[in-house]
């Protein structure tokens, strides 16, 4: 079967891939003043809006931060960084085979390239939003240190996670179509049962394990490790997480891959 | 005839429901679960084409001719039996898919020629070619969402159609465009058949497929009801949507001496007790006309129950079934009501026989309004045929007399 999900497959059509990840990205920038600048506005506002009514009106008090007003702010963004491109993966992928169903319907192509489509346009928005938070560190003089090597690695595990869990949805989402609504209900709860905008020391001690049963935890932490405290991510915890996210795409792959013949019968 | 290119065995489609949609994806993982329903959109379809040979399928709406199409191309899975195709198969199951409407036409043509899984290089070559056939000048560097309509189905059609494929399939696709584009289309579809390529389509325009297609497949409730000549199916498919839109006593056909089929069906209210073709002065029945001849056709009905209305209707068609004239005694005002058992009931038509040299033939229909979907008496396809021969005319083709002559000035002194 030409359709079944296999990696030969996709790269007979690599073509049509990275046009369509052009064409998102097209489609970002024409007809509007600041184009491909509104993938980078949106996450630094929210970053700003946090920080001016946590750190500012709020007046939380983030240990473990050094004194610098923009500390927090800094903290914030090494977080969202991670957190955006996990949400942006789940997001897409929950309605992609439905958004899709029309050309599902009408044209054999192998189904693994519209998830592709979506890591290649989610990675490329990342790493745009990640050069853009490292000119904010450096206006506000932080020079990233070389632990930075480390991100490739980070963003690598950030996207098995975060297709692994989005091809789950997305599938789940085809038959039962309720997991769309649950889904973004569920990833406002993981924001905050993540270290993203306070830090793990101000939980009590006994929910602080709490936070681990989130993926995205060990990740975060390894962002702001890698981002803000210049030092290198806890290596056991994520090698742990590598299996995780490996079991975890494995396990999407095989349900995609068997969800294949009978997905456009309810489409 | 020679290996089929493409074979289609006992193909089956079942949509199938469970309790619950957890249940299906169980299924998926080797867990025994029952489902609840399951519907057969099709079932049993055995099919062979070969290489350059056409086939239409017909069938109303629900019949299982899309679904059958998209088995075939491959988007959706069959639950039983199998598809074999030797080379690639490329479906127009609907045209511009995946087009984008900021990218130019020659970026899209690019792009879905991507999807169609078609390589870059191969597509720069073919570039030109689908520039020239698209035929809308600059427009092809400007983004697609500046296109009429009629630009955006040119070029996908262009686009769809860049590379000749093994076994196409095509959807109701063709009649896109204007008329000149839609021959255009029609013309590049019989180029392919020519070059080798297994054609099967869907269409609703029983005409086009009579001028196309080898064989027609009629498909009934997801099942292949008949197989074989396009005017046999044609006329036979008729016959059957007649039946469904009242009871009809049955559809018989018969196959004539001379190669006609003749195909009658219809409750049997009244039906057709002769129809004569003479000659228009000398009165002799005639087996062969002169063009230009003046001729009756004389039709005697025979009322076998009280009906309220008759109305008698005629087509002309020639040997291919193309449809040449046709009207009936409602578009004329003449409807005859209030009809008797035991009645008879004559109609001529008088005529000039501007018909070119060939073989034509009469199918008259008895019904009670303008079409014959309301009540359908009798309806006889072929009840009469005669062939056309050209004895005192000038040489010519086609199946219309003009009576058109040439004049002809030559000018200069050289």
């Amino acid at each position: 079967m030409t359709i079944a999900p296999n990696l030969a497959g996709a790269w007979r059509y690599r073509q049509f891939i990275l046009s369509s990840i052009r064409a998102e990205i097209r489609a970002r920038f024409t007809r509007s003043r600041l184009g491909g600048l509104w993938m980078i506005v949106h996450p630094l506002a929210q970053a700003a809006v946090f920080a001016l009514v946590l750190a500012e009106v709020m007046g939380a008090r983030l240990s473990g931060l050094s004194s610098d007003r923009f500390a927090y702010a800094l903290y914030l963004l090494s977080g969202m960084l991670a957190w955006s491109l996990f949400s942006e993966l789940v997001t897409r992928c929950l309605t992609l085979f439905i958004d899709n169903g029309n050309l599902l319907k009408k044209m054999p192509f192998p189904r693994i390239c519209l998830p592709l489509i979506v890591t290649g346009s989610a990675l490329l928005n990342n790493v745009l939003l990640l050069i853009a938070i490292i000119v904010v560190f450096a206006f506000s003089g932080h020079v990233p240190s070389v632990h930075l090597v480390w991100m490739p690695a980070l963003m690598l595990l950030t996207l098995a996670v975060g297709l692994g869990v989005g091809l789950l949805v997305g599938v789940f989402n085809v038959f039962v179509r309720d997991v769309g609504q649950v889904v973004p209900v569920v990833l406002q709860f993981g924001f905050w049962l993540a270290p993203i905008a306070y830090t793990p020391d101000i939980v009590p001690p006994t929910l602080r394990r709490l936070l681990y049963l989130n993926p995205m935890t060990p990740i975060v932490r390894g962002y702001q490790d890698v981002m803000l405290f210049g030092r290198a991510p806890d290596a056991a915890g994520l090698a742990w997480l590598t299996v995780v996210a490996l079991v975890l795409l494995g396990a999407a792959l095989v349900l995609f891959r068997r969800a294949t013949p009978e997905m456009v019968d309810v489409l | 005839m020679n290996e089929p290119i493409l074979s289609v065995a006992r193909l089956g489609k079942a949509y199938r429901s469970y309790k619950s949609e957890w249940l299906r994806m169980l299924s998926w993982f080797g867990v025994s679960v029952g489902y609840s329903t399951e519907h057969w959109a099709l079932r049993d379809v055995s099919l062979g084409v070969a290489a350059g040979e056409a086939v239409g399928i017909v069938g109303q709406n629900g019949a299982g001719k899309s679904t059958l199409l998209k088995l075939i191309a491959g988007t959706l899975s069959p639950s039983e039996g199998e598809v074999r195709a030797r080379g690639r198969i490329a479906a127009i199951l609907e045209l511009g898919m995946g087009f984008n409407p900021e990218f130019s036409g020659r970026q899209n043509a690019l792009h879905a020629t991507g999807l169609m899984g078609i390589a870059r290089d191969e597509v720069a070559h073919a570039m030109p070619e689908i520039e020239s056939f698209a035929e809308i000048g600059e427009y092809f560097d400007q983004p697609l969402r500046t296109y009429s309509s009629g630009m955006q189905m040119r070029v996908a059609f262009a686009v769809a159609t860049a590379f000749r494929p093994e076994v196409l399939i095509v959807d109701e696709a063709l009649s896109v465009g204007d008329a000149y584009f839609q021959h255009k289309s029609f013309g590049r579809i019989r180029q392919f058949k020519e070059k080798g390529t297994a054609l099967l389509f869907v269409t609703h325009g029983l005409a086009d497929i009579r001028a196309l297609c080898d064989r027609v497949v009629l498909l009934d409730r997801g099942r292949m009801v008949r197989e074989g000549a396009p005017d046999e199916v044609v006329d036979y498919y008729n016959a059957m949507i007649a039946e469904r839109e009242k009871t009809t006593v049955a559809v018989e056909q018969i196959r004539l001496g001379d190669g006609w089929l003749r195909t009658r069906s219809g409750t049997g209210e009244a039906t057709l007790a002769e129809l004569t073709l003479t000659d228009a002065d000398s009165n002799q029945e005639l087996k062969s006309v002169r063009v230009g001849e003046r001729i009756v056709l004389t039709a005697r009905i025979r009322v076998h129950d009280s009906i309220p209305r008759l109305v008698l209707g005629y087509m002309l068609r020639d040997r291919v079934g193309n449809l040449v004239w046709g009207t009936n005694t409602w578009h004329t005002g003449q409807v005859v009501e209030n009809l008797h058992a035991g009645e008879t009931v004559e109609y001529t038509l008088c005529f000039t026989c501007n018909l070119g040299p060939g073989s034509y033939s009469f199918s008259p229909a008895l019904v009670s309004t303008d079409t014959h979907l309301e009540r359908n008496y009798e309806w006889t396809d072929n009840a009469l045929v005669f062939e056309v021969i050209n004895t005192d005319k000038q040489y010519f083709v086609g199946t219309n007399w003009l009576d058109a002559g040439f004049q002809i000035r030559r000018d200069g002194s050289h």
